[in-house]
């Protein structure tokens, strides 16, 4: 049988590579009514929330177009467009988009939406989060009591958030002793679960958190917004999301004129009445407030 | 995302096959200079870490990387060129041992038979071919059981380079750990029936 099993897997070994064939080149010729292919570089928390999924089949239809989400931290999403990686951005660390245009590796930033960071925790609240009057303040009570604190720690915008909140109050997350500041260098659900784990306190967006039933208020020992959220917002947790077009001059092969009419789609008045719309377990997480300037 | 897991793992290991089978039996037919120090390089290389080989694709198939041309990365080619580079020291080195192992008699004789080099070579593979299955084996096991380099080199696209280990990875990310253990079933379910599939194929009918 030795001729029969040799002859079997040369036909196997040409049946497979004709396979990997066509998977390579698969990409590389596609037909002529092919959609254009626009890399979106946007953050986890952005993508997480479902948000995207629900607005974008507009934008491809009206375009003839297919978006590719890239979901990273909001550090790795500004690094991707640098790079050209990326065709367009949409994040939130305002300070970082504000020094990304300056040093000419963004050409436009355009306002999308907005909401409020919340600080989660145990009912118990021991520090008193509750009762405080600013993020400021809350973090403060916090450290005040060493109280046991979950930090993503993984340089997201959230994470930069949560940094910029301690560094106004004079206080230096560097130094905070592991006895009560975990930093896990993990994305927002992980760090939420550890968080209902130790029964600490944590900052995070509303999206991810209503999207975890599990770690919520209607678990036991579930986590509470103790402050900030639609709810109780404070003006130091607004979190400002953006989109981001990129410095042609500098990265040439972005695909610049359907960035453009994305950067215009996602700030249009259509959109923004569908971001306003959108829920997750019955809780509105975004704001639309679009601003081209 | 099941199909497109095998699809790229299937990929990635034939063409290592096509290179690693005929370059590691040539390695292993002949004694030469140099054979112990590339032999030795090949075996370091059975531990690259995926995630450092991810990281240096993505930087040179990033658009500002020298292969920015192609315009791979974030593309299911990158993907496929990703794990051919990871299995193909497995497949060239597991295949030079294959072929090297064979008995010296055997090797004799086909030489006196006064074959060509290229039939020389096909009859090797043909004694040694236990062991070269073995080989490409490790290559595909090395493929869809890794995660570092897709996850980089893939940017883990929704419905388009999304394959099963980097999905287990941001759905456990996201909490969602009912889905993850289910997709990771799928994954281990798919991996246990391709090897048990190429394992009946390989063993001959009595």
């Amino acid at each position: 049988m030795k001729g029969g099993s040799s002859g079997m897997s040369r036909r196997l070994a040409l049946l497979s590579v004709s396979a990997a064939a066509a998977v390579l080149t698969a990409g590389c010729f596609g037909g002529p009514a092919a959609p254009a292919r626009l890399v979106l570089g946007t953050t986890t928390s952005v993508n997480d929330s479902g948000l995207l999924n629900f607005l974008l089949p507009d934008f491809e239809a009206k375009n003839h177009a297919r978006v590719s989400v890239v979901a990273v931290g909001s550090g790795q999403a500004l690094e991707l467009g640098k790079r050209g990686d990326a065709d367009v951005l949409i994040v939130h660390s305002p300070a970082a988009e504000l020094a990304y245009l300056s040093n000419g590796s963004g050409a436009s930033r355009f306002q999308i939406m907005y909401n409020y960071f919340a600080i989660v925790g145990p009912l118990s609240d021991p520090a008193g989060v509750g009762k405080a009057t600013s993020a400021g303040d809350a973090f403060a009570r916090i450290a005040a009591n060493s109280s046991a604190f979950v930090s993503r720690g993984d340089g997201s915008g959230t994470h930069s958030k949560e940094l910029q909140i301690w560094a106004a109050e004079g206080l230096n997350a560097t130094a905070f002793p592991s006895a009560w500041y975990k930093s896990i260098g993990q994305g927002m659900a992980a760090a939420l679960r550890t968080a209902f784990e130790l029964g600490a306190y944590a900052l995070t967006d509303e999206g991810t958190y209503w999207s975890r039933d599990e770690i919520g208020p209607a678990a036991p020992g579930g986590l509470h917004i103790l402050l900030g959220g639609l709810g109780h917002p404070t003006p130091d947790l607004k979190n400002t999301y953006s989109v981001i077009q990129l410095n042609v001059s500098r990265v040439p092969s972005v695909n610049a004129s359907l960035a453009t009419a994305f950067a215009l789609w996602v700030t249009s008045p259509e959109t923004a009445a569908r971001i306003g719309n959108y829920t997750v377990a019955g809780h509105t997480l975004f704001f639309p407030d679009p601003r081209r300037t | 995302m099941a199909a497109l897991s095998l699809a790229v793992s299937a990929s990635g290991t034939v063409l290592a096959a096509a290179v690693g089978v005929p370059l590691g039996a040539l390695l292993g037919s002949r004694e030469f200079r140099g054979r112990r120090l590339l032999r030795a390089f090949l075996q370091a290389l059975y531990g690259l870490p995926p995630v450092l080989l991810g990281l240096l694709l993505y930087l040179t198939l990033s658009r500002t990387g020298p292969l920015g041309g192609l315009h791979w990365l974030f593309t299911v080619q990158g993907m496929v060129l990703a794990q051919f580079l990871l299995a193909l020291p497995f497949v060239t080195g597991l295949t030079w041992s294959a072929v090297a192992g064979i008995d010296g008699a055997v090797k004799d004789t086909a030489r006196t038979l006064g074959a060509e080099r290229w039939t020389y070579l096909f009859t090797l593979v043909r004694e040694a071919r236990a062991g070269i299955f073995a080989a490409v084996m490790v290559g595909f096991g090395r493929a869809i059981s890794e995660v570092g380099a897709v996850i980089m080199v893939g940017g883990n696209i929704q419905g388009e380079t999304e394959v099963l280990t980097t999905a287990i990875v941001k759905e456990t990310g996201r909490g969602d750990f009912a889905l993850a253990v289910g997709l990771g079933l799928v994954l281990l379910a798919l991996s246990v029936l391709v090897f048990a599939g190429l394992t009946l194929l390989q063993e001959e009918p009595r």
